[in-house]
């Protein structure tokens, strides 16, 4: 899985919450919550849609990581390095 | 005998479209089976009935507009076997009406088709969960939304549904429709394409300006405010969402939600509707939860019995009824049975809000933004969390005394998380 996968996947899971949204609108380096209006019921949507997606548990102290795409990105393929693989069904 | 009436799902609402049937003549339904979905502008609503029996008649065939009252079915009491009805005056497979018809689109011909099955019922197309924009993709790629399993939220169809349909067909055979579908013209026909979103935003505007506006003629409003210390909700909140899974933690709002919920118990005449003149207290705590829409709006469906869930099923069914009020999937108990309203504008980083109450009800509780502020504890100044409690009270139903013990209970519950 390359990062361009984990993008893609972040991005999957983003347009479940926010289907409205226009993927190819959103900037990667700002603030996901005022770009589509999420709030903590949509934020709590998007961490289980990572789970779904990547089986990764993110821990509510690290919510302010994964504020934008690139957070996302970063931190998902961070998480899997530390672990030797985000243990999904495709590891990296 | 007993009549299956179109439901009033909100003080503003006058008239409904029923937009199919969900049980036909000899079916038995009990209490909270859903029936008939009906169209308002905060969406198709399923309409559940209140008694036991079996259906007897339609009255009423789907795409009719009737005003709040109308019965739209006769109901047989009790659970006792029926003899087979056959119905005459009203088919059992109910054909979608003229007026909500396509001509050459799935005519409703005589041949009988069950009447849930929808998949060619002009009501089904608004049944679709799929955003404007995805709508207009499928119109520009010639894709019928009506044959995807959305992925979205709820079922919805997203953009990226529609551009994978799009693909699939472009790289493969179109995949074989066993059922001859409705020209795509059928989608977007005026009168069949139910409630195109901009409409139904623009009904909900006057829906809600309607209800404020009654509300602000009619009912002597009088306002309170308390600064309530959140530190033991949150410690509280940060230790248990620590150890669970993230499918299983609680955001704050659960317990505020619990705590409002409690205070009823303590002040119930807060929990009350305005009726003929004067207040009718209500058994039931169903908290009305103001849920703001993605593209604008807003709408408040109830929590049933939210002072008898737990914390976790609080949670549960709060996130259950945002995403479906979300998706436009709500009940019509849910519409009409709150007995309060609970606003939390906290997310938009408001501090304080002043709240306009939703008739026929005497009361709307307000929550703003948890902001770290200076607090005085034991004679020192530390740094607390802290939120501001309004609460906007009907001064016909209770007089501010009342409204302070019930603001003062919530600042109470909120220090015990642990009991909520």
């Amino acid at each position: 899985m390359t990062k361009d996968d984990v993008r893609a996947a972040v991005l999957r899971v983003l347009m479940r919450i926010a289907p409205e949204a226009d993927p190819a609108q959103l900037k990667p380096d700002l603030s996901l919550r005022e770009q589509l209006d999420i709030d903590s019921m949509d934020f709590l949507n998007f961490a289980i849609g990572l789970h779904e997606e990547f089986h990764v548990d993110v821990p509510e102290a690290d919510y302010p990581k994964l504020l934008t795409i690139d957070g996302c990105v970063n931190y998902l393929v961070a998480a899997a390095e530390n672990q030797g693989g985000i243990s999904g069904d495709v590891p990296f | 005998m007993a009549e299956f009436l179109m439901p009033k799902l909100g003080a503003d609402m006058t008239a409904g479209t029923l937009v199919a049937w969900r049980k036909k003549p000899g079916d038995a339904v009990r209490r909270g089976d859903v029936v008939a979905e009906v169209e308002t502008e905060k969406g198709d609503i399923d309409v559940e009935i209140f008694t036991d029996g079996v259906i007897e008649r339609l009255l009423i065939q789907a795409g009719e507009k009737v005003p709040v009252g109308t019965p739209l079915a006769v109901v047989r009491e009790g659970g006792a076997s029926a003899e087979p009805v056959v119905e005459s005056t009203v088919p059992t497979a109910v054909p979608f009406a003229p007026a909500a018809a396509q001509p050459g689109a799935a005519a409703p011909s005589a041949a009988p088709r069950p009447t849930v099955s929808r998949s060619l019922a002009a009501g089904d197309i608004s049944r679709l969960r799929i955003s404007p924009a995805a709508r207009r993709l499928a119109r520009e790629l010639s894709v019928d939304p009506s044959k995807l399993a959305g992925t979205g939220r709820g079922g919805a169809i997203t953009l990226e549904d529609i551009q994978a349909a799009a693909n699939a067909r472009g790289v493969s055979v179109p995949a074989p429709a066993p059922i001859p579908l409705p020209p795509l013209s059928a989608v977007s026909a005026p009168k069949a394409l139910p409630t195109p979103a901009t409409d139904r935003f623009a009904s909900m505007r006057q829906a809600i300006a309607a209800a404020m506006t009654r509300s602000k003629r009619e009912i002597p409003h009088y306002y309170l405010s308390t600064t309530v210390d959140m530190h033991a909700s949150m410690l509280w909140l940060a230790d248990q969402n620590a150890r669970r899974p993230v499918t299983e933690r609680l955001l704050y709002g659960v317990l505020l939600l619990k705590a409002v919920a409690l205070a009823l118990r303590e002040v119930p005449e807060l929990n009350a509707v305005w009726d003929n003149g004067r207040a009718e207290r209500k058994p039931d705590i169903n908290v009305g939860v103001a849920i703001s829409l993605r593209q604008g709006g807003l709408v408040a469906p109830a929590l049933h019995n939210t002072d008898r869930l737990s914390l976790d099923e609080l949670m549960a069914k709060f996130r259950d009824l945002v995403n479906r009020t979300r998706a436009g999937s709500l009940r019509s108990s849910e519409l009409s049975d709150p007995t309060i309203t609970v606003t939390s504008l906290g997310e938009s980083g408001v501090e304080t809000v002043f709240g306009v109450i939703y008739p026929p009800q005497v009361a709307l509780v307000g929550f703003g933004k948890v902001v770290e502020r200076p607090w005085s504890v034991a004679g020192q100044i530390v740094s607390r969390p802290l939120i501001v409690a309004t609460l906007s009270g009907d001064h016909r139903v209770t007089d501010g005394h009342r409204g302070a013990v019930f603001l003062a209970a919530i600042a109470r519950l909120l220090q015990e998380p642990a009991k909520l």
